[in-house]
C-alpha cells in the first residue's frame, strides 16, 4: 500500500495541570507551565503508526502548527514512529488567534501538496474544544469524514469507521481520500520509549510558513474575555 | 505504632542541630487554642475537625480498624509544614504524615490521637533533569501522575507498588513492585529527602538540592528516613531516581508441575543474565480463582508470569534462553507476546488477583501477607504455608514477586467470624515466624505498621531496636 497519512498534532497546557485564568482576563497562563501533545492527538498517532506497523500505509507525517516549542511536540510524534514531520510556522498574534478555520485551511493546502491520501486528526483539543478542525478539513477538500472513531479499518481503497454517537455505534464506509477524527477508545497510545526518542532526533522536520500555502490566518474572531467559572458551593 | 510514635516527651538534645538540653511541660495546650494557631498557619480551609475528614484520615487499605486523628491539617508548603510541626511539638501532639492513605498495615492509625498532616497539597513535579535521570517531587504526587508527567521524556520510574500511591508515601515505606526484581525498590531508588524533623527542623539528607547518583559523604541519612514508616520525619520532598522506558516489553507464561520446578527456573532464568524485569508466581489456588474469576483456562498448577525489557533485537533470544530453561525444569504451555494487547490478555490473571481472590467467597474481605525469605528457600516456605492453610481451613490464595523471594497469602475471610479471625491471625504470626526462621524478614514490602511490632522485635533482635529508639529518642 502506498498511501501517506498527515496526522496533526496540538500542543496544548498538559490535561494534568490546574489552569489558571491570567489577571487581565484576556486568556489563561501560558507561561512556565507544562505543555504537552492534546491526549486526542496522541490516540490519532497511534492509529496511524499501527496503520504503519500492518503495513497498510507507507508513511506518516506528523504536522504542528505554531511557534517554535511546537517542534517538541512533533519530535514526541516522531518518536512514536511517525517518519518525518512538518512545521507550520505561526507565532505571536497570529498564534493566539489561531482557531479550527485557519488550521484546516492548511491541512487542506498541505493534504494536496503531500498527496495524502488520510488525514488523521483528534477529535478535538483540550483547551479550546471546539471539535471543528476535521470536519472543516473535509469539508475544504470536499472529502467523506468519519470523525469520533472509536475503530477503524483499512479495506482496500475504502475506510470501515466505527463512530462513538449519542444513540450507540453508528459504522460507515467511506471512500479514500478521507478525513478521520480520533476519539478516546480508538487506542491506547504507546509511550515515547527513550530509544525511540534518540532515533527521532534524526528524522526529519521541515519548516513551511503558511502564506507559502496560499492561507491567510488572520482570524474573524475576537476574544472579549476569559473567566473563570464561579466556585461551586461550600459546605 | 506505640512503640515509635508516643506523645513527644523527651529531655535530651536533637541531632546535629544543637546542644541545648530542652524539658518540656506535661500539660498539653486546649484543643481551641492548638486549632487556631493551626489556621493561623494554614488558613481556615488548610485545617478540620469534621468527624467525616478525620476519619477519612484514621484509615488505609489495610483490615485495621479506623482510628481517627484529633484533627486534620492541610499544609501547602515546607513552610507551613514546619510552622505547623512546631506548634505540635510545643504542645506535645502526636504528628501523622498521610499521603494517599493506600498502606496495607495501618501506618495511619492514630493510636493516641494527635494531628494527622494531609500533604496532598503539595502536589507539585520540580526540577526533573532528563540527563541526569533525576527528578524531586513533593507528597501530593503518585507514581502513576509522574509517569504520566514524564510521558513525553522517555523516562519513567519503575517501582510500582499495586496501589497508586503516593511518591513520598512509599519512601516512607520502602515500597516495592513486580519490576524490584530488575529496577529495585524504594531504597534503591531515592537519592535525597527534605524532611521536616518532630521540633519543626526541615531536613535535606543528602544535602540541599544536592543529586548526585552516588556519594560515600557521611552518613547514609536518606536511607534511615526511606522505611522510616512517618516515625523519623515528614516527607515533603523526594528526589527519585529515574530509568528509560524500555525499547520492547516482551510477557510470557508458563505453567509448572510444582512450586520447585518454578522457582528452580526463576533462580535459572536470574543466573542466565537474561534481562528479566517481572518474575511473578502464582500458585494453583491462585490460578483456579483467576480460571473462574476471568474465564480463563490455565492448567491448575503453579504458574509463572515473566516479562523482559530491553531492546526488540535482543527480545527474540532472551525468550528462547528462557523457554529451554522453564522446558528443562518441567515446564510446560510456554507463550509469550511482544504487542500490548496480547501482553494484557497474557498477564491479566496476575493483574486481577487480588480481584479473582475476593470473588471466591463474596462478601468476604482481604488480607494480604507479605513475608520474604532467600529465594533457596521460597519453595519450602510455600509448601509449608500450603499445608498451613489447608490444616487451618483458611482461604489463601498465594501471588508472588518470586525474583525477590517475597510472596504474598491473599487471605480471603468473614471479619464478622470472630474464630476465623482468629485463625487468620495465629496463621501469619506462624508464618512471618517461618520465614525468620528461614533468614528471611516479616515484611517484604508492607512495612511494620501496626501489625507487626513484635515481630520486628524478634526480627532484628533487642540491641538494634534498642538503637532504633535511641534515635526515635532523640
Amino acid at each position: 500500500m502506498s498511501a501517506r497519512v498527515l496526522v496533526g498534532v496540538k500542543r496544548v497546557i498538559d490535561y494534568a495541570v490546574k489552569i489558571r485564568v491570567k489577571p487581565d482576563r484576556t486568556g489563561v497562563v501560558t507561561d512556565g507551565v507544562k505543555h504537552s501533545m492534546n491526549p486526542f492527538c496522541e490516540i490519532a498517532v497511534e492509529e496511524a503508526v499501527k496503520l504503519k506497523e500492518k503495513k497498510l500505509v507507507k508513511e506518516v507525517v506528523a504536522v504542528s502548527c505554531g511557534p517554535q516549542q511546537v517542534q517538541e511536540t512533533i519530535r514526541t510524534a516522531l518518536a512514536m514512529g511517525a517518519d518525518r514531520g512538518i512545521h507550520v510556522e505561526v507565532s505571536g498574534k497570529d498564534y493566539e488567534t489561531l482557531g479550527p478555520l485557519q488550521v484546516s485551511k492548511i491541512f487542506a493546502a498541505l493534504a494536496k501538496k503531500e498527496q495524502a491520501d488520510l488525514i488523521i486528526l483528534g477529535k478535538q483539543a483540550i483547551d479550546d474544544d471546539c471539535n471543528q478542525t476535521g470536519q472543516m478539513t473535509a469539508a475544504l477538500l470536499d472529502w467523506p469524514q468519519g470523525t469520533f472513531a472509536s475503530e477503524v479499518t483499512l479495506e482496500a481503497d475504502k475506510l470501515k469507521v466505527v463512530r462513538e454517537i449519542d444513540g450507540g455505534l453508528e459504522t460507515i464506509k467511506i471512500n479514500l481520500p478521507a478525513v478521520v477524527t480520533a476519539d478516546l477508545r480508538l487506542n491506547t497510545p504507546r509511550y515515547a520509549t527513550l530509544p525511540n526518542i534518540m532515533k527521532a532526533k534524526k528524522k526529519k522536520i521541515t519548516n513551511v510558513k503558511p502564506a507559502d500555502l496560499g492561507v491567510d490566518v488572520s482570524s474573524r474572531l475576537e476574544v472579549l474575555k476569559v473567566e473563570k467559572l464561579k466556585e461551586a458551593g461550600r459546605i | 505504632m506505640i512503640l515509635f510514635r508516643q506523645a513527644l516527651r523527651f529531655t535530651s538534645r536533637l541531632p546535629f542541630i544543637c546542644g541545648r538540653c530542652r524539658t518540656y511541660s506535661a500539660q498539653v495546650g486546649s484543643v481551641e487554642r492548638v486549632i487556631s494557631a493551626f489556621r493561623s498557619v494554614s488558613g481556615d480551609e488548610g485545617v478540620s475537625v469534621g468527624s467525616a475528614v478525620r476519619e477519612q484520615h484514621g484509615r488505609d487499605e489495610s483490615v485495621h480498624i479506623c482510628r481517627p486523628p484529633d484533627v486534620v491539617v492541610f499544609p501547602r508548603s515546607v513552610e507551613e509544614v514546619s510552622a505547623l510541626a512546631k506548634i505540635c511539638h510545643h504542645h506535645q501532639l502526636p504528628m501523622i504524615p498521610f499521603g494517599t492513605g493506600t498502606g496495607l498495615e495501618g501506618g495511619v492509625g492514630a493510636l493516641k490521637g494527635g494531628v494527622c498532616f494531609s500533604l496532598r497539597k503539595m502536589e507539585q513535579v520540580l526540577d526533573l533533569h532528563q540527563e541526569d535521570f533525576d527528578v524531586t517531587v513533593e507528597p501530593g504526587v503518585t507514581r502513576k501522575g509522574l509517569n504520566s508527567y514524564l510521558r513525553d521524556t522517555g523516562l519513567w520510574f519503575p517501582v510500582d507498588p499495586g496501589a497508586d500511591a503516593s511518591l513520598c508515601g512509599m519512601a516512607a515505606t520502602s515500597a516495592s513492585g513486580t519490576n524490584a526484581v530488575r529496577y529495585g525498590t524504594m531504597r534503591e531508588n531515592v537519592l535525597n529527602l527534605e524532611v521536616v524533623l518532630a521540633d519543626g527542623t526541615v531536613l535535606h539528607t543528602a544535602g540541599k538540592g544536592r543529586r548526585p547518583r552516588k556519594t560515600s559523604a557521611g552518613y547514609n541519612l536518606t536511607n534511615l528516613f526511606v522505611g522510616s514508616e512517618g516515625t523519623l520525619g515528614i516527607i515533603t520532598k523526594a528526589t527519585l531516581r529515574l530509568y528509560g522506558i524500555p525499547e520492547s516489553m516482551v510477557s510470557a507464561v508458563c505453567s509448572f508441575p510444582s512450586v520447585q520446578s518454578a522457582v528452580d527456573s526463576t533462580v535459572q532464568i536470574l543466573q542466565a543474565g537474561v534481562s528479566i524485569a517481572r518474575i511473578e508466581f502464582l500458585d494453583d489456588v491462585m490460578i483456579n480463582a483467576c480460571n473462574r474469576f476471568n474465564n480463563l483456562s490455565y492448567a491448575v498448577t503453579p504458574t509463572l508470569f515473566l516479562e523482559f525489557h530491553g531492546s526488540s533485537k535482543s527480545m527474540q533470544e532472551q525468550v528462547s534462553i528462557t523457554e529451554e530453561i522453564t522446558r528443562d525444569n518441567g515446564g510446560s504451555d510456554f507463550a509469550w507476546a511482544e504487542d500490548e494487547e496480547t501482553r494484557g490478555r497474557l498477564w491479566k490473571a496476575r493483574h486481577d488477583a487480588w480481584y479473582a481472590a475476593l470473588a471466591l467467597r463474596p462478601g468476604c474481605k482481604a488480607y494480604s501477607t507479605d513475608v520474604c525469605v532467600p529465594i533457596s528457600r521460597l519453595p519450602q516456605i510455600i509448601v509449608e504455608t500450603k499445608e498451613d492453610l489447608i490444616r487451618n481451613n483458611i482461604t489463601g490464595p498465594i501471588a508472588g514477586h518470586v525474583g525477590d523471594g517475597n510472596f504474598h497469602c491473599l487471605i480471603v475471610l468473614d471479619p464478622n467470624d470472630p474464630d476465623e479471625v482468629q485463625r487468620v491471625h495465629s496463621f501469619t504470626e506462624r508464618l512471618a515466624r517461618r520465614a525468620l526462621a528461614m533468614d528471611g524478614t516479616c515484611t517484604g514490602e508492607h512495612g511494620i505498621g501496626l501489625g507487626k511490632r513484635a515481630l520486628l522485635r524478634e526480627e532484628v533482635g533487642p540491641s538494634a531496636i534498642e538503637v532504633m529508639l535511641e534515635h526515635r529518642r532523640r
